[in-house]
């Protein structure tokens, strides 16, 4: 377990080296200016408009990086061969996945956290006076944060057996319809046979559920979360996570590197 | 008596391929094979022969179709004795955006070294393999040759008890390669097991106590070097200097550069040729035993029929 956190300090080093991150990093900076600018033309609401603009770059920007450097985590170390040296030292495949998972994890939050303080003096800018509800913005990036762990989760499964370009392209259409998983549970049943009504029903528990990781709306009016919510979304995060990583070890662990 | 170093029964891999994978192509045959204690072994044969096929299975980066193997006594799932074991891959590379110097002290924290030995041990590599000036620079800019020195580097970092390298000396220049073979020898003084594979047979000559030679995924002969020198050698080349016309009908075969000869006769003949070469009033230069390439060498490997594969089948075991 400690050699996964010595691969995780060494995927995070690896990340804070990486050039792409720091053009993200500036993107979403340019977000936040520019959600500052629509704010003051759109008189009333501009509260609304910066915290739907910010957190949905923060939102995209960890996205990309989740999906991309997520799907490249093991994969890249396959086709360079750099995991030869290491995973013949005394490293388990199961420690070497975690450390990757937790490494990237990790950079995500170091990334998310920064760019919800951009937003949140943003919004200080903007509205000029501090009251409680506030600090939903900050739960707010915290959802996000635990949304983008789940789909680097999915994306190191995928990128375990099949291609880096297919591992994405899963990555993301499972990211999609998981948006959309509660529509999917409220589809008008009776128009579909039985068999089509017990598979949506039984995909729709399958597939991760994103849709209570979104509070833009409580943000964009600073109401406060509730804390029921807020332990329900870490712990399904946090199962959920578990679950897809143990797939991945599973097939990780039996792979044969070419 | 001590268990082997390395040792493997039987070890086989198939890898599936063409239509559906329903073809299968053996990598490598069921290879039985030991290593002892202290020694250097040499792993000889051409590419593709499966050297590289056993390597990988041994350090569990791939997993056998068949068969077994075990490390200094212990089967080679147990992770704990990886501790003992160093690895050089084939034609090593590192993550780039690391210091050769982060990179060894990375992997000597994968090997639970204390933080006063990382800095020691990590310094006392970069020197032995002649990097102490470039262990600041990050591997993207390493040559071929300086990574192969670094792949080096980690392999012997943790002071490792049986030692296996892929193509060690591939990719450097004759200086570093005698520095690879004076790193192999040292190994040997203090002790260690050293298991390496090669495609140049004056390496394997050089260094090593046994060698095995593996050719298509099988495993045709284990013995020392020489052995497999006496196999080699076909015929003797003598060069010699003659001033003047001469009749001798020797003379004949003979490849002639100005006042220069070489002439090349089988063994038997040796002494034979040089009596009519010093009639005829040459003086003669030298004479050289003439080794088949390493690629004839081993193309009667390929195509030998039992004789030949037997001749190889030295005694050593
Ligand atoms: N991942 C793989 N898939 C299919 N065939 C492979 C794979 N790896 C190696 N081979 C084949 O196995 C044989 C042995 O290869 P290798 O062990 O690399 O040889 P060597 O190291 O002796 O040059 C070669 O014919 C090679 O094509
Ligand atoms: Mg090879």
């Amino acid at each position: 377990m400690k050699r996964a956190g010595v691969v995780a300090l060494n995927t995070f080093r690896e990340a804070v080296r990486d050039r792409v991150l720091y053009n993200l990093l500036f993107f979403a900076l340019v977000m936040m200016a520019a959600s500052i600018i629509a704010g003051q033309i759109s008189i009333g609401i501009e509260q609304t408009v910066i915290v739907t603009l910010g957190l949905s770059a923060i939102s995209l920007i960890g996205l990309l990086i989740s999906v991309f450097i997520g799907v490249g985590l093991v994969s890249k170390e396959m086709d360079k061969r750099t995991l030869y040296a290491l995973l013949a030292k005394p490293v388990r495949r199961w420690e070497f996945l975690l450390g990757k998972f937790g490494g990237l994890v990790l950079t995500l939050a170091v990334n998310t956290a920064a760019m919800g303080l951009g937003l949140f003096l943003a919004l200080m800018y903007a509205k000029q006076t501090l009251e409680r509800g506030d600090a939903t913005v900050f739960v707010a990036v915290y959802f996000i944060w635990l949304k983008l762990a789940l789909v680097v989760a999915l994306a190191l499964l995928f990128s375990c057996f099949t291609t880096p370009l297919l591992a994405i392209l899963f990555t993301a259409g499972v990211y999609i319809v998981g948006l959309y998983v509660q529509e999917l549970r409220n589809m008008p049943m009776q128009v579909m046979s039985p068999g089509m009504t017990a598979f949506t029903k039984w995909l729709s528990y399958l597939l991760p559920n994103f849709e209570n990781f979104n509070i833009m709306a409580m943000a964009a009016h600073s109401r406060q979360v509730p804390g029921k919510l807020i332990v329900q979304n870490t712990l399904y995060t946090a199962i959920y996570c578990a679950i897809v990583l143990t797939g991945a070890i599973l097939v990780f662990s039996r792979r044969n590197l070419k | 008596m001590h268990a082997p170093a390395i040792e493997t029964e039987n070890l086989t891999k198939e890898y599936p391929h063409g239509f559906l994978n329903l073809k299968k192509k053996t990598s490598l045959e069921g290879l039985n094979m030991q290593v002892d204690e202290g020694e250097i072994f040499g792993f000889i044969g051409p590419n593709g022969a499966g050297k590289t096929t056993a390597i990988k299975l041994l350090m569990r980066l791939i997993f056998p179709t068949a068969g077994s193997a075990r490390i200094l006594g212990k089967p080679i799932s147990d992770i704990e004795m990886h501790r003992d074991v160093g690895y050089l891959p084939e034609q090593p590379f590192f993550y780039d955006y690391l210091t050769a110097e982060e990179l060894l002290d990375y992997f000597a924290r994968i090997h639970d070294l204390t933080a006063s030995d990382r800095k020691e041990r990590v310094q006392q590599m970069l020197k032995k393999v002649g990097l102490e000036t470039a262990g600041k620079i990050q591997l993207r800019k390493y040559s071929k040759g300086m990574l192969q020195r670094v792949g080096m580097a980690q392999a012997i970092l943790h002071d490792p008890k049986v030692v296996i390298l892929d193509e060690p000396m591939s990719g450097l220049d004759p200086v570093g390669r005698r520095e690879v073979r004076d790193i192999i020898l040292a190994l040997k003084r203090e002790g260690k097991t050293v298991m390496f594979s090669t495609h140049i047979l004056s390496d394997a000559e050089m260094l090593c106590d046994r060698v095995g030679v593996i050719v298509g995924g099988k495993l045709r002969g284990v013995g020392a070097p020489e052995q497999l020198v006496d196999v080699k050698t076909q015929s003797m080349e003598i060069f010699f200097e003659l001033t003047g016309q001469s009749t001798a009908p020797l003379l004949a075969k003979a490849t002639r550069t100005g006042d220069r000869y070489r002439l090349q006769v089988p063994e038997a003949e040796l002494y034979g040729a040089i009596e009519q070469v010093r009639a005829a009033g040459a003086r003669i230069l030298s004479v050289t035993p003439v080794r088949a390439t390493l690629e004839e060498f081993f193309m009667n490997l390929v195509g030998a029929d039992g004789a030949q594969a037997a001749a190889v089948e030295v005694s050593g075991k």
